[in-house]
């Protein structure tokens, strides 16, 4: 009969104490599993998200706005940059890579955001060394073509083939466009905002009508962005003119809504490149060190429009700003918790000490030794502890999962509701200890049992 | 296995400070195999004295040889040790552990000896004190005679070559008694275990070859004539 055996019947014995006690350490661990759990998903569903794009180049403004925005879509876009310059950015020789990212909209069903983007997005990394898995491999042909999110394709019940109307500037306030999309393929989940996007063809972005730039405010923001001069020069502001005056801009006044959107053409022909806006761009850099993409950062600090920034670096500053030191209250509230609950199992332990006297005293009659006997008592102790720890894993991660939606719905994140933290691993050695001090002095007075007197009693 | 207690000497502590003598044995002999009846008066050290021979007390000077080892001469752990192979105790209350099963208090008793637990034999031990069918039953739903036939497969389990039984059957009914006596001579018998078994019961000594009457033997009044001298 193993010592485990021995001590799990005197646990046993007392199934009331001990369960209680047991439970209690599980409350415990199951907050702080929960904790580490929900810290940890958020914080790597944060910071991998996006995380192959060295930079995101977006208006000036709030680093994390660009970031929320761009890249996980959960706050308005701050303004626009002109598609000039992301043509220059992907022209630019120590560029490998440059994506525009369109945003604005939504769908008029389930009120998805919608990202005005090329074919090109997919055909690269999501987040680091994970590429899109697509139903269909289709990419964007036609100028109403888009590819959905699987959470999308999921809530929505769209199916390649679905059609779908946007809705301008906000599911609540807006208007919804007249023009159609149509579903060309959808992806597989990624556990990324990517999975709660409808992405668009940028080409067909620029075609919805009813609220595009006047021509005039355009070139105003071209002139402010390129303050020594416009490419293309005033010859290229007359021939903008012009084309305005001959009807290609139809644009209502009325409906504008300010800088938070990327605007579109309502003819469905092509818009010149001065008229169009892009939200921000996501840039690779051909050279692969961190070293070339802090150069360009540096590049767009002084004296420009635009701004470059690193997306992990954004949201691993927002983490350790905002979530970090509440994480770390938390963790430390918890662990008092669980001491607790250690303390807890040290009282049942050591009051239940004088009613086993004489069950020790038998046991050493029978040719335990003391350090057996303290080896028992000690068993018992680990058995409370990790039994608890073991329950309280179990039950952290049953919260967790049952509370994956309620952040699912407030964060806009796909959560993994399987996730596991490393950190979640130390939690047992560090119960280990705490059993084995917990133990340790109603061992000791199992150890020092006077076998004669008790059973002489 | 033969035992000889020789000079075997231990006093306990008054609570104001006097020694009090409870054992002085200058010579007590068991031979192999041997069934020996130990009487004497209430008070007068015939636990103590089984404890000083399972090892649990260890005399203030003197030799306990069991099988050719001084007990009195060991460590504690390997007295531990040497009780759990060598002794069979069976205890007045029986102490069989209330969490246990019988079966369980028969292997426990095996769990100490350092060996396997040997689940086969404990079954047989059970079978042999006719408990066959009360194997997973706890104590508490045992008769008082069945816990004593428990405590005795218990103290057989580690097959050991002395068994002490310190009023093994002052705590059964009459009838019963003479049942539980005999199950504990014929088994000691049977496996040639040496047998010490300490009574008050007159008639319980009747049934023994050998009856010794432990104040023929344990002179405690000497040491403290010795002392006060």
């Amino acid at each position: 009969m193993s010592l485990i055996h021995i001590a799990w019947k005197s646990i046993r014995q007392r199934s009331l104490a001990s369960s209680l006690t047991a439970f209690n350490m599980a409350l415990g661990v199951m907050l702080m599993v929960a904790v580490l759990v929900f810290y940890g998903v958020i914080e790597k569903s944060f910071k991998q998200t996006g995380a192959h794009y060295q930079l995101i180049v977006g208006p000036k403004g709030s680093k994390v706005d660009l970031v929320l925005s761009s890249v996980y879509r959960v706050s308005p876009p701050i303004e626009n940059l002109p598609y000039l310059y992301y043509l220059q950015l992907k022209n630019d020789p120590r560029v490998e890579e440059a994506i525009p990212i369109a945003l604005g909209d939504v769908t008029q069903e389930g009120a998805f955001p919608i990202v005005g983007t090329v074919s090109r997005y997919f055909e690269l990394p999501y987040a680091d060394k994970k590429k899109f898995k697509v139903k269909a491999k289709n990419g964007f042909s036609g100028s109403f073509d888009s590819i959905i999110g699987a959470e999308v394709a999921k809530q929505n019940g769209w199916d390649i083939g679905s059609t779908f109307k946007l809705v301008h500037g906000g599911a609540d306030v807006g208007h919804t466009h007249d023009e159609e999309f149509t579903v060309v393929d959808i992806l597989a989940r990624t556990g990324t905002p990517n999975d709660r996007t409808v992405f668009v063809n940028l080409k067909g972005f620029y075609q919805l009508g009813d609220h595009d730039k006047p021509v005039e405010e355009a070139i105003d923001q071209l002139q402010k962005f390129y303050p020594d001069g416009v490419p293309g020069g005033e010859k290229r502001i007359k021939e903008l003119r012009e084309f305005a005056a001959s009807g290609g801009d139809h644009h209502d006044h009325g409906e504008e809504e300010g800088g938070d959107h990327a605007h579109h053409h309502h003819h469905h022909h092509d818009l010149p490149d001065e008229l169009k806006e892009v939200t921000s761009v996501f840039v690779m850099m051909r050279d692969q060190d961190d070293y070339a993409a802090y150069n360009f950062m540096n590049e767009l600090k002084t004296g420009f429009q635009a701004q470059a920034v690193n997306p992990t670096q954004v949201m691993t500053d927002l983490m350790q700003s905002l979530i970090g030191n509440v994480q770390k209250i938390m963790v430390v509230l918890i662990t008092l918790i669980i001491i607790v609950s250690g303390i807890g199992i040290f009282v049942s332990i050591y009051n239940s000490m004088a009613d086993r006297r004489r069950e020790i005293a038998i046991m050493r009659s029978l040719g335990a030794q003391r350090q057996t006997i303290f080896a028992i008592i000690l068993t018992e102790s680990v058995l409370l502890c990790l039994g608890g720890g073991l329950l309280g894993l179990l039950l952290g991660h049953g919260l967790f999962f049952v509370g994956a939606p309620i952040i699912e719905n407030s964060t806009g994140l796909i959560i993994d509701r399987y996730a596991f933290e490393p950190l979640e691993l130390t939690l047992f050695p560090v119960l280990l200890l705490l059993a084995i001090l917990i133990g340790f002095l109603p061992g000791m007075t199992a150890y020092r049992t006077n076998v004669a007197d008790v059973l002489s009693e | 296995m033969s035992l000889l207690l020789r000079r075997l000497k231990k006093s306990f502590r008054e609570p104001d400070g006097n020694p009090l003598p409870i054992i002085n044995i200058d010579h007590f002999e068991l031979k192999q195999a041997e069934q020996v009846a130990l009487v004497g008066s209430s008070g007068g050290g015939k636990t103590t004295l089984l404890h000083l021979i399972s090892g649990i007390h260890t005399p203030d000077s003197g030799e306990v040889i069991i099988d050719q080892v001084n007990l009195a001469g060991l460590g504690e752990p390997a007295r531990d040790r040497f009780r759990a192979m060598k002794i069979g105790y069976i205890f007045q209350t029986f102490n069989l552990l209330p969490a246990f099963t019988a079966l369980e208090n028969v292997l426990l008793g095996m769990s100490f000896s350092g060996q396997k637990s040997n689940r086969a034999h404990a079954i047989d031990l059970l079978d042999e004190v006719g408990l066959k069918h009360r194997l997973s039953h706890k104590p508490s739903k045992l008769s008082v005679g069945e816990q004593q036939r428990v405590a005795i497969a218990r103290a057989l389990a580690n097959k050991p070559k002395l068994l002490l039984a310190d009023e093994p059957t002052a705590s059964i009914d009459s009838r019963n008694q003479n049942n539980v006596l005999r199950m504990i001579r014929d088994v000691c018998k049977e496996h040639h275990v040496t047998l010490l078994l300490v009574t008050h019961s007159e008639e319980v000594a009747r049934q023994f070859d050998r009856v010794e009457t432990l104040s023929d033997f344990n002179k405690p009044e000497e040491l403290l004539a010795t002392a006060s001298k």
